[in-house]
């Protein structure tokens, strides 16, 4: 019961926030600011992560890749698979989900009880509105850049694993790369990330805005953003990915 | 003028506001006063629109705010300014961001004109060195300060305090109480004030309205406010043992 009560009240909130903004070029502002917040300020952990999970991956292929029967291009291709199908587009995401998924739930909850959102509201200015929308198109917008990022970085670093560590040849490695290679992969990869995008920025700004009492109850909420952002974005990968793939 | 008529509001079961009438006067400062929670926070929330009663009016000079649409009750926004008792500054703008946030939403000034009016606002509460601190750069009384200059900002004709000098020393609650008094009176405001502070009640009380259990249990001026003899407020006023010793015996 309590599930439909908050998945009708998030819809509702939802109808509030994709109105036309009062102002444009504050609106724009507003996107653009963040956009370096969610977008732009994740980069580097996403890089850094990404780099090496991409020469962990070949390392971990390597190992498992000591009979003559396999053919040496596998370690490319079998890392290219595994970044753009799963790693970049869903594992990165769900560590968005944990970055932004927290700051968002805990800056729309922090305003919601020292009620700057109260005075937004009495002001006249549609709270949810001004608020999440912002956020929403800055992930639309961000996530794939940061997905792609993602997939290249893996890609390097487990290129430069394969090479320096001897596990496989530049040649054999890039070979694999691009072997049997589906453009439409990509297509799906960014699909899947713009959905988890608007996921993450919605759920997380849906527990910031509805969080009541103090401090405790602004990280409780903040806490609840992220698991329950993560569980949508995992639920909602094996839908799309049945759609597409399956 | 705000008129209160009938209003009741209930939470879970529980009556708040029971039976609400009450007339808020132009150019005065209306206080409501009360025990904490004896309903006085819930009937401000009404007033400004926060909470819908559950039935009853609130008519803001004769327009019926309970029962007008969205973009009506927009219009009737933008003629209100509200201090809030934390004062609800935006944490991430500065105090002339602040200040110029409701004249960048509402009003048709161009960029100057809006930093002229932001800066008449900020100097007209004293803060003319704050401009470009952010707000948890500045003491409480300042916050509250910067909060009457936004709340000011769209010249509202209605003002609402939630506990303005709450938090604050009395020195600095003395101040703001006197730079409420006077914007009201310089701008003729429909000012609506919700206190526990007695010697706000007793300096600025042009009206005052004491709610007890949900209920307006007295109405009067800061003249009768001492002498009334309603127990239940006499029991409010004379709370705490230094009103006690100084009370009139009869």
């Amino acid at each position: 019961m309590s599930f439909f009560y908050n998945f009708g009240k998030y819809l509702l909130l939802l109808k509030d926030t994709f109105k036309r903004p009062l102002n444009h070029r504050y609106f724009f502002r507003q996107v653009v600011t963040e956009i370096d917040a969610i977008g732009l300020n994740s980069l580097w952990i996403v890089s850094i992560i990404s780099v090496f999970i991409g020469a962990v991956l070949v390392i971990q292929t390597g190992y498992q890749m000591q009979n003559p029967l396999i053919p040496a291009y596998t370690l490319g291709y079998g890392l290219r698979e595994s970044v753009i199908l799963e790693f970049s587009p869903t594992i990165v995401s769900l560590i968005l989900a944990g970055k932004i998924g927290s700051s968002i739930a805990s800056q729309i909850g922090t305003m919601r009880v020292t009620e700057q959102i109260d005075a937004l509201d009495i002001m006249g200015v549609n709270s949810a509105n001004f608020l999440i929308l912002p956020k929403i198109i800055a992930g639309l917008l961000t996530f794939p850049f940061i997905v792609t990022i993602s997939m290249m970085v893996s890609i390097a670093g487990g290129y430069l694993a394969a090479v320096m560590w001897d596990i496989s040849t530049s040649i054999d490695f890039i070979s694999g790369l691009n072997y049997w290679f589906v453009p439409f992969e990509i297509v799906y990869a960014i699909l899947k990330a713009t959905f988890f995008s608007f996921l993450i920025t919605s759920v997380s700004a849906f527990h910031g805005y509805y969080a009541s009492g103090g401090a405790v109850d602004v990280g409780k909420s903040s806490t609840k953003a992220v698991v329950y952002s993560s569980i949508a974005l995992l639920l909602s990968n094996l839908i799309i990915t049945k759609i597409i793939l399956g | 003028m705000i008129e209160v008529r009938n209003v009741n509001k209930s939470f879970d079961g529980k009556q708040v506001l029971k039976n609400i009438n009450l007339t808020f006067e132009a150019g005065k400062q209306n206080l409501i006063i009360g025990q904490s929670g004896s309903g006085k926070t819930v009937l401000l929330k009404c007033l400004v629109g926060l909470f819908e009663p559950d039935n009853g009016r609130i008519l803001y000079n004769d327009r019926d705010f309970t029962t007008m649409d969205k973009n009506a009750k927009k219009k009737i926004r933008t003629e209100i300014g509200m201090l809030f008792q934390g004062s609800a500054l935006f944490d991430s703008m500065t105090v002339m961001d602040n200040v110029m946030f409701p004249l960048q939403m509402f009003s048709e000034m161009n960029v100057k004109e809006q930093i002229d009016r932001a800066n008449f606002c900020i100097e007209r509460v004293g803060l003319a060195d704050a401009h470009n601190k952010l707000p948890s750069e500045i003491s409480g009384g300042m916050q509250k300060r910067a909060a009457i200059a936004r709340a000011i900002s769209l010249n509202p004709k209605y003002l609402f305090c939630d506990e303005p000098n709450s938090g604050l020393d009395p020195k600095t609650g003395v101040k703001i109480d006197h730079l409420i008094e006077e914007i009201t009176q310089e701008y003729n405001i429909t000012t609506v004030i919700n206190t526990h502070d007695m010697n706000s009640v007793i300096e600025h009380g042009d009206i005052i309205n004491y709610v007890y259990e949900g209920n307006v249990w007295w109405q009067g001026t800061k003249d009768d406010f001492l002498g009334n003899d309603n127990p239940e407020l006499q029991d409010f006023i004379y709370s705490t043992e230094i009103l006690k010793r100084i009370k009139p015996k009869k």
